[in-house]
């Protein structure tokens, strides 16, 4: 027992849909409570009705998760978007509350959700290491000991007395997390935070998370990056949907995660299975299809509208040949809703022995929320099948707009928006 | 070795359980006072911002209080000739208003500082009371500054306080506590019901004419006055008055009465933003 730092028991939470709208009018709560007495006149019928419906407008972020982690391991969470690995995060650092179980955590905690939390513009550098600092849970004569330390790994000697609304992006990030980078708790926990500045501040960063790692404390890291993950972490906790799914030694939970293990339906990174292949030559075979987003990030659950793209990576079997590819996404009922081609966006392209990508970008996902099969294939020159994949993995749409909005459980398989003009009276 | 001992002992300190909580919890002072550094920075930063790309910077904090003193004088003073206790009227509201205006922009202040706050609250663990105790304590500096131009008042009008003058801070605190204890409930109930913010201005202006800022509390008969007390802000500026311009009658039973209705709505408003406060990262 001496040994475990945190400890995760049955842990669940609920969000309830109508806490995610941004606010209750007091009208409504007031008007609740006028009617309140008078409810039960209501029938029998509609009572049972408004009771299913309470309980569909409500998500389990975390369905019964349950760990213990040990003092100085070092544990990657991993999952997709809205698997529950920030929730899990929140509850730990204590920002929200656990709608059912336990945690318990031995040891001072210090949390990174983000870096550069409470940086104001107007203040200088200086000033925002301080205050960020006491946001973070460090004291003032603890900032004053590191601080040359924080402003050398930040680079920022030469502007450290300018307001931070002058600094460039890049200076302003490397700033939040150098001080971030500084807080020296027993039990780390850390979300996302290295996606920030360039290639080489990231690899400091990296750096910086694997001193904390090898100086035998705590650290509980979730991140999309399963580079940084798998060279940090030597154990990891999968969780799919709010539900731990697995937990065990990060590489093999990250080769699950990626698609080269058994759970391939839920990963961003395709594996072409064998029983996949239903028809074609067979001249050129696709191996593999990977899901990213805009920004190249690996995913496979995308928001209405969120541009997406969809890459195949074919290996020509023969000396030479020319091949244009299709890609068809199916729903419930194995119907096809969405197809799109290659040859309607460019001629067929001249192929040599060996591997070459062949990528599709939808710059507008016209899908509406729901669980999509992908299917892929290619064609020769003559319109001949060299390969036709069925249902390689799955495209997720989430019930939300692109850019922010929910999903308003409007009707039709795909949704655009078409230029409207009306009259005004 | 050593170093593992050490850490085992600050763990043993450093117990958490997180736990489902709903209903009336325990209110934790003594965590607010660990975090009093983060306390100090907050009000640091918001004093700092506030004049920060102003022109006249600092001077704002006299200018309000002044003009108002001067509209108040004209209308209410000379034209109304509105009573004031046979004080000159432009010191006679001018020291209530100074008092009134802390108050004021500390219940705003703290009523919005919660969802003001929003991404911090989202983003890190601290006890939320620190919220709005730093957005109270804003206002001080203001109250400072305006209260220098009350001293050369005081000095143009010849009036020298008694010993009284000792009990100021008392009264300043009161002021202070006042809002805090209001600014509690609202700035809870605004994570929820965004009306509050709506209500603000409109609440703000009514306590300003529920309160003897522009006329003495003389006015209201006899019998009716301790009850008046029921207005924390009653006994806050008649306190004022009496403490620097030496109006013979202390402010008595209606301080009295003021105080106990702000304990009451403190505790409860400590209780009250206690039982929320898990809910705020998902609702604001």
């Amino acid at each position: 027992m001496g040994d475990i730092a945190v400890r995760v028991d049955h842990l669940s939470k609920r969000y309830r849909i109508g806490h995610r709208e941004p606010y209750r009018a007091l009208r409504d709560t007031l008007t609740n409570a006028i009617y309140a007495p008078f409810r039960h006149i209501g029938s029998a019928s509609r009572r049972s009705r408004s009771r299913s419906d309470s309980s569909d407008a409500s998500i389990w972020a975390l369905n019964d998760v349950g760990f213990d982690i040990r003092r100085g391991e070092v544990v990657g969470v991993i999952g997709r978007n809205g698997a529950g690995k920030s929730t899990l995060l929140k509850i730990l650092s204590r920002i929200t509350w656990p709608t059912s179980g336990r945690v318990e955590i031995h040891g001072r905690v210090g949390s990174l959700l983000e870096v550069g939390t409470g940086f104001h513009p107007e203040l200088t550098g200086r000033e925002n290491i301080y205050l960020n600092g006491a946001i973070l849970g460090m004291k003032r004569r603890e900032v004053a000991r590191k601080f040359d330390e924080i402003v050398a790994f930040a680079e920022v000697e030469q502007f450290i007395d300018t307001p931070v609304k002058r600094f460039s992006s890049g200076m302003y990030m490397r700033l939040a997390f150098a001080v971030a980078a500084h807080l020296e708790p027993e039990i780390l926990l850390v979300d996302e935070v290295l996606a920030v500045g360039d290639a080489a501040f990231q690899k400091k960063c990296l750096g910086k998370m694997g001193a904390v790692a090898h100086q035998g404390r705590t650290v509980i890291f979730v991140s999309h990056n399963i580079g940084a993950i798998k060279s940090l972490c030597h154990k990891g906790i999968l969780l799919e949907q709010g539900v731990c799914t697995r937990m065990g030694p990060i590489a093999e939970l990250a080769d699950i995660y990626l698609g080269t293990g058994d759970v391939t339906e839920s990963s961003p990174v395709l594996a072409v299975k064998d029983e996949c292949r239903i028809r074609g030559s067979g001249a050129v075979r696709i191996e593999r299809i990977t899901i990213e987003d805009d920004s190249g990030q690996l995913r496979n659950s995308f928001a209405v509208w969120e541009p997406l793209r969809l890459s195949l990576e074919l290996s020509v079997q023969v000396e030479r040949t020319t091949a244009s590819c299709w890609i068809l996404f199916s729903g419930r009922d194995d119907q096809v809703i969405l197809s799109t081609f290659q040859y309607d966006a460019m001629d067929p392209v001249e192929m040599t022995r060996g591997t070459h990508r062949c990528a599709a970008r939808l710059d507008v996902n016209v899908l509406v929320p729901g669980m999509y099969a992908v299917s892929a294939g290619v064609f020769g020159r003559y319109g001949e099948i060299y390969e036709w994949v069925d249902k390689v993995g799955s495209l997720i749409i989430e019930p939300r707009m692109h850019l922010g909005k929910d999903f308003d459980n409007r009707l039709g398989l795909t949704t655009i928006v078409a230029s409207w003009k009306a009259d005004a009276s | 070795m050593s170093t593992i001992a050490r850490s085992d002992r600050e763990t043993s300190a450093d117990e958490i359980v997180i736990q489902p909580s709903s209903g009336w919890m325990p209110v934790n002072l003594r965590e607010v006072w660990n975090y009093r550094e983060l306390l100090y920075f907050l009000t640091w930063r918001d004093v700092k911002v506030r004049y920060k790309q102003t022109v006249i910077g600092a001077a704002w904090a006299i200018i309000q209080p002044f003009f108002t003193m001067v509209v108040f004088s004209v209308f209410f003073g000379h034209l109304a000739k509105v009573p004031s206790d046979g004080i000159p009227y432009p010191i006679f509201v001018y020291c209530a208003l100074l008092p009134w205006q802390l108050f004021a922009h500390a219940l705003a202040e703290s009523s919005n500082s919660i969802v003001g706050s929003q991404h911090l609250i989202t983003k890190v663990y601290f006890p939320r009371l620190v919220v709005p105790i730093a957005a109270v304590c804003g206002g001080l500096m203001d109250f400072a500054i305006g209260f220098l131009v009350l001293l050369g008042m005081m000095a143009f009008y010849g009036i020298l306080p008694g010993l009284a003058v000792l009990t100021l801070p008392l009264f300043v605190l009161f002021a202070v506590v006042t809002a805090l204890a209001v600014g509690l409930w609202l700035a809870a109930l605004n994570v929820q019901y965004r009306d509050v913010r709506y209500t603000l201005a409109f609440l703000a202006q009514f306590w300003l004419f529920a309160t003897p800022v522009a006329y003495p509390s003389s006015l209201i008969p006899e019998a009716w006055r301790a009850l008046y007390g029921l207005n924390p802000m009653a006994g806050v500026v008649e306190g004022f008055r009496w403490a620097l311009l030496g109006k013979a009658e202390g402010p008595g039973a209606l301080l009295a009465v003021s105080v106990a209705a702000v304990v009451l709505i403190l505790i409860s408003g400590l209780y009250y933003f206690a039982r929320m406060e898990n809910t705020f990262a998902d609702l604001v």
